[in-house]
């Protein structure tokens, strides 16, 4: 291995713990602008992860070890998948994990141990947000799996840097499909990311709540995990989006101008991933939550239809 | 090591089993002897049928053998090829696991229930399952077929003075016969083509079977064997007779025994019948999706922790059908490789689920057993004090919720890209059933996770929810080292899923059908790839991935946080005391999934309020029971029954008990039978 090629493994690695944050602040700050307010600095996200990991914590009596493990498990897991999605470079393929398949199976393993955390200090808010959550997440799964699934038919192959690769080569014609595909994604990215109209990512509110009703009991460093696990995975589900559908501009070697340009097309990207969804989030309302599966079976259906286009 | 793979070591293997069965028999008046010797033969039994398939495996030999017998069609002939093997290896391994268990488990039956019957039951029950699968001839494998529906029977009514055990036997019994006859029906109608009941006759006499006797075949084995395996509608007597039993023998129903209707199906499919169908293999993905995704939504309602479990055995047979529906495809238009990947799925599924079934099984007796109850609303807190059955539950519940980096994960990702496959191949028709078959295995996937999150949080997070929970202390050692091996099994089923999905594609390859076909370039050890690297994973990449940056977020943070304290306080309470009845509990945990599935699952509620007063204004008691309508009862086996009564109260006119009408029946029919032979001649 050649020091660029190392060196470009290391920022594939901490690409995504590194500008999660920034994101997610950049994502409030126009959301507050949108809605003619003037909004916290776009570092904040930075700012409170330090403030936490500078805290006490406390821990519930009721909790057990699972508790206490579970948000390294939960960071651990959205620092591999970060590291396994194409970001910047279609060269940095990766056989051992960039299956779709391992990806959305790595998420539910992080949603899995999230909800038992939930449920582990016997609060009656811990266990709601853990029973929506899954609920969620369950209706969730057709619907990001087949809408991965038609990218993976059209470009033959279920390597998520393969997908990036062929994806940007296709003709005007097949993109019918791969439109269908983006909106039935797109669903599937509110929803796994505890967005709106799914849940509110920054309300304290304990009825209406899903994610923060489960994170309730966490605090200190642990907080701090957890919230920072949560940002990677709202990257990673915009980086896959900006990537996989629209993977124009990634780099297909190593060398130096080509990287620079794929990661500043990176950003502009993120950019306006993060700008669509904060003009989503300001101009819709929250849906009741049995309105939820509805849309959840709209994201499915719209899949078929796209695989059925497949040709 | 060929003395491994005798005639004689196999028989000796049975003899195992029959010196504990009748020794348990004898020593039936001393609980503990019996408990001794019935169980330690067990255990040596398993691992000589543990060594002795696993010699045929890799040898990759197949011994047979017969014994003479003075009845002209049947003869006592054994025949082990690889696909017996696979699934003698399968059930030797979780019946060793489960004897383990038993020696610890069975000691809470003492001066109650009788310890000789059990163990007698016990090893009859594991012997006749290990001849179900290795018997070479038609008759023989009727015989030993029952011998296990009775001996299972026995085992499921052993708490006989528990009214539900009874009941939940005879449906049992009564299915279980049902699907006999159908099976009977299939072997009549291949010996009508093949002129004989050996298996060896039966695949080479079929190839001129005409469309139609195919077709029959086809439909009756999959009744018979379907009732067996617990597909969906032919399910009903699976989810109160499997957690009736004793929990080993749970753990061996649900874990084995229902798959020996998955291996007669490959069996006769893909091995005596040449050439399959197109539609035979939508039916099964049909069936299989129908199973899997139901069979998930029920354990989901289940507050039961057995019957949770039981269904959720029904959703992996319906994932396994899933993996032999697309073989079947792929096979009826030739594509013999895709057919081999099909079947390693299924069958990579197949040891999947009896590893970890099993544990999750041997799990809850633990549980049940600290506990006294099944009911789940009952538990809570029980990781505290049970400790180590939690962590092997969780385990478990990981694998079976198909999470990476463990066994369940690999099957499911090899049953999908089994699937994917067929979307990619076929007109549009199959094309449709394959997208669904992916899109009800990937909800299947999320909600067997939701499941697994209500089973394991519900029983052992969060506080006691009953005086019982609260007292409860962790099982005995002989328990703990059965859920252990379990637990390393599935663990390892997951790191060396290469290895072991390079040791499935011979056996798959050894069918008739499937002479040779290669499933999948296996890279040993390090990594998969499907189909020319259409897909690939590597699940020692995952696994020590996972566990070397855990490790290294845990040092950082260790290191980023060393001067900062963890105190312990209460649970936020919102200034109320906290009690066990605030926690949200499994009814509460899963309503709102069965809320949204209400169209299928047509949940019921009832709710009775007693009143103080005669006003209706103030409540003193409100009880809310929920539950599900059993819409198989209503629309299918309850019209099934209204009919058969009928028939039977239209027949009773005839057989009037009458003497001398019968004597009038015989005389019209010999009367009759000497004008017909006068008409012959």
């Amino acid at each position: 291995m050649t020091l660029t090629e190392i060196t470009c493994w290391l920022l594939q690695l901490l690409l995504v713990p590194a500008l999660s944050p920034l994101f997610v602040g950049l994502t409030r700050k126009l959301k507050a602008r949108l809605q003619s307010r003037r909004g916290a600095g776009i570092l904040q996200p930075y700012r409170d992860l330090r403030k936490l990991f500078n805290k006490d914590e406390v821990i519930s009596e009721d909790a057990s070890w699972l508790f206490r493990a579970a948000p390294y498990l939960i960071f651990a897991v959205t620092i591999i998948i970060g590291a396994s999605i194409p970001l910047f470079s279609t060269v940095l393929s990766n056989t051992y994990t960039g299956d779709f398949l391992v990806v959305v199976y790595l998420v539910a393993l992080g949603t899995f141990f999230l909800a038992l955390a939930g449920l582990d200090t016997g609060g009656a808010f811990g266990g709601f947000g853990s029973s929506r959550e899954m609920m969620v997440a369950a209706l969730t799964e057709g619907g990001l799996v087949l809408s991965l699934l038609v990218l993976a038919l059209i470009s033959d192959t279920t390597s998520l840097t393969g997908i990036s690769e062929n994806i940007g080569d296709l003709s005007f014609t097949s993109f019918t499909p791969i439109i269908l595909a983006f909106i039935s994604f797109s669903i599937a990215l509110l929803a796994e990311n505890s967005r709106y109209p799914f849940d509110n990512p920054s309300t304290h509110l304990e009825l209406t709540m899903i994610h923060e009703a489960m994170i309730l009991e966490y605090s200190g460093k642990r907080l701090a995990l957890i919230e920072w696990a949560s940002a990677n995975k709202y990257l990673i589900f915009i980086a896959l989006g900006a990537n996989l559908f629209f993977p124009w501009g990634i780099a297909h070697s190593l060398d130096l101008p080509s990287i620079l340009l794929a990661l500043a097309l990176l950003i502009v990207k993120v950019t306006l991933f993060c700008l669509a969804i904060a003009i989503i989030e300001s101009s819709i309302a929250k849906l009741r939550i049995f309105r939820l599966p509805d849309l959840l079976l709209t994201s499915f259906v719209i899949s078929v239809i796209a695989l059925g286009l497949v040709s | 090591m060929d003395f491994l793979i005798t005639p004689a070591a196999y028989l000796i293997m049975l003899a195992f089993f029959a010196a504990g069965a009748l020794g348990a028999l004898l020593l039936w008046r001393n609980d503990r002897a019996a408990n001794a010797w019935s169980h330690w033969l067990a255990i040596a039994g398993s691992a000589a049928g543990l060594i002795f398939s696993g010699a045929v495996l890799y040898k990759g030999v197949a011994p047979s053998f017969a014994a003479v017998s003075s009845l002209p069609l049947l003869s006592l002939s054994f025949r082990i090829d690889r696909l017996s093997a696979f699934f003698m290896l399968v059930i030797s391994l979780v019946a060793l696991a489960c004897s383990i268990y038993a020696l610890g488990y069975v000691r809470h039956y003492y001066g109650n229930y009788s310890i000789g019957v059990l163990g007698f039951f016990y090893n009859i029950f594991i012997a006749s399952m290990i001849a179900v699968v290795t018997a070479h001839n038609a008759l023989f494998f009727l015989i030993v077929w029952e011998v296990m529906a009775l001996a299972s029977y026995f085992l499921v009514v052993y708490e006989n003075r528990e009214p539900s055990s009874i009941r939940a036997g005879s449906l049992y019994f009564i299915m279980t016969h049902a699907g006999t006859v159908f099976i009977i029906i299939a072997f009549l109608l291949m010996y009508r083509c093949a002129g004989s009941f050996d298996f060896g006759a039966l695949r080479d006499g079929l190839s001129d079977a005409s469309p139609l006797m195919r077709n029959a075949i086809f439909v009756s084995a999959l009744i018979g064997f379907g009732a067996k395996a617990g597909i969906i509608p032919l399910h009903v007597w699976l989810p109160s007779a499997h957690p009736a039993a004793p929990s080993h023998v749970s753990a061996l129903m649900s874990g084995v025994m229902i798959k020996t209707g998955i291996y007669m199906m490959i069996r006769i499919y893909l091995d005596f019948l040449p050439g399959s169908y197109l539609w035979w293999g939508l039916a099964l993905l049909v069936a299989g999706a129908i199973s899997s995704l139901l069979g998930v939504l029920y354990a989901l309602s289940e507050s039961d922790l057995k019957r949770m479990l039981a269904y959720s055995s029904i959703e992996n047979i319906g994932i396994i059908l899933l993996g032999l529906g697309s073989a079947l495809v792929f096979q009826s238009f030739g594509l013999d490789s895709l057919a081999a990947l099909g079947l390693a799925a299924a069958l990579f599924h197949t040891i999947n689920h009896a590893a970890f079934k099993a544990l999750l099984f041997l799990g809850a007796g633990s549980v049940i057993n600290a506990t006294h109850t099944r009911n789940i609303e009952k538990y809570g807190g029980l990781i505290k004090v049970m400790p180590q059955t939690a962590f092997f539950f969780l385990i478990g519940s990981i694998a079976i919720a198909a999470l990476p980096p463990l066994n369940g994960f690999f099957s499911e990702w090899l049953t999908f890209q089994a699937l994917f496959q067929g979307v990619m191949a076929f007109d549009v028709a199959t094309k449709v059933v394959f997208i669904l078959a992916i899109g009800s295995l990937a909800f299947t996937g999320g909600l067997a996770a939701a499941c697994f999150v209500k089973a394991f949080g519900i029983t052992f997070l969060a506080r006691p929810r009953s005086e019982q929970a609260m007292h409860a202390s962790e099982s005995a050692r002989s328990l703990l080292v059965a859920m252990a091996g379990l637990s390393l099994v599935v663990a390892g089923l997951g790191l060396f899923a290469g290895v072991v999905l390079g040791e499935l594609t011979p056996v798959a390859g050894s069918l008739a059908n499937l002479r040779g076909a290669q499933a999948a370039d296996v890279a040993g050890f390090r990594s998969v790839s499907i189909e020319g690297g259409f897909a690939s994973v590597s699940m020692p990449a995952l696994f020590f991935g996972l566990a070397a940056v855990i490790a290294t977020v845990a040092v950082a943070v260790r290191i980023l946080a060393r001067r900062r304290k963890v105190r312990t306080g209460p649970t936020w309470d919102c200034g109320t005391d906290l009690t066990p009845r605030m926690e949200i509990n499994a009814e509460g945990f899963s309503r709102s999934l069965i809320t949204v599935m209400r169209g299928v699952l047509r949940p019921s509620s009832e709710t009775e309020i007693e009143y103080h007063d005669a006003s209706g204004y103030f409540p003193r008691i409100g009880t809310v029971t929920m539950g599900l309508h059993d819409i198989y009862q209503t629309y299918i086996y309850k019209p099934l029954r209204d009919l058969t009564t009928m028939v039977a109260g239209q027949v009773t006119k005839v057989q009037s008990g009458n003497v001398n009408a019968y004597i009038l029946y015989i005389f019209l029919t010999l009367i009759g039978l000497l004008f017909f032979l006068d008409v012959q001649s």
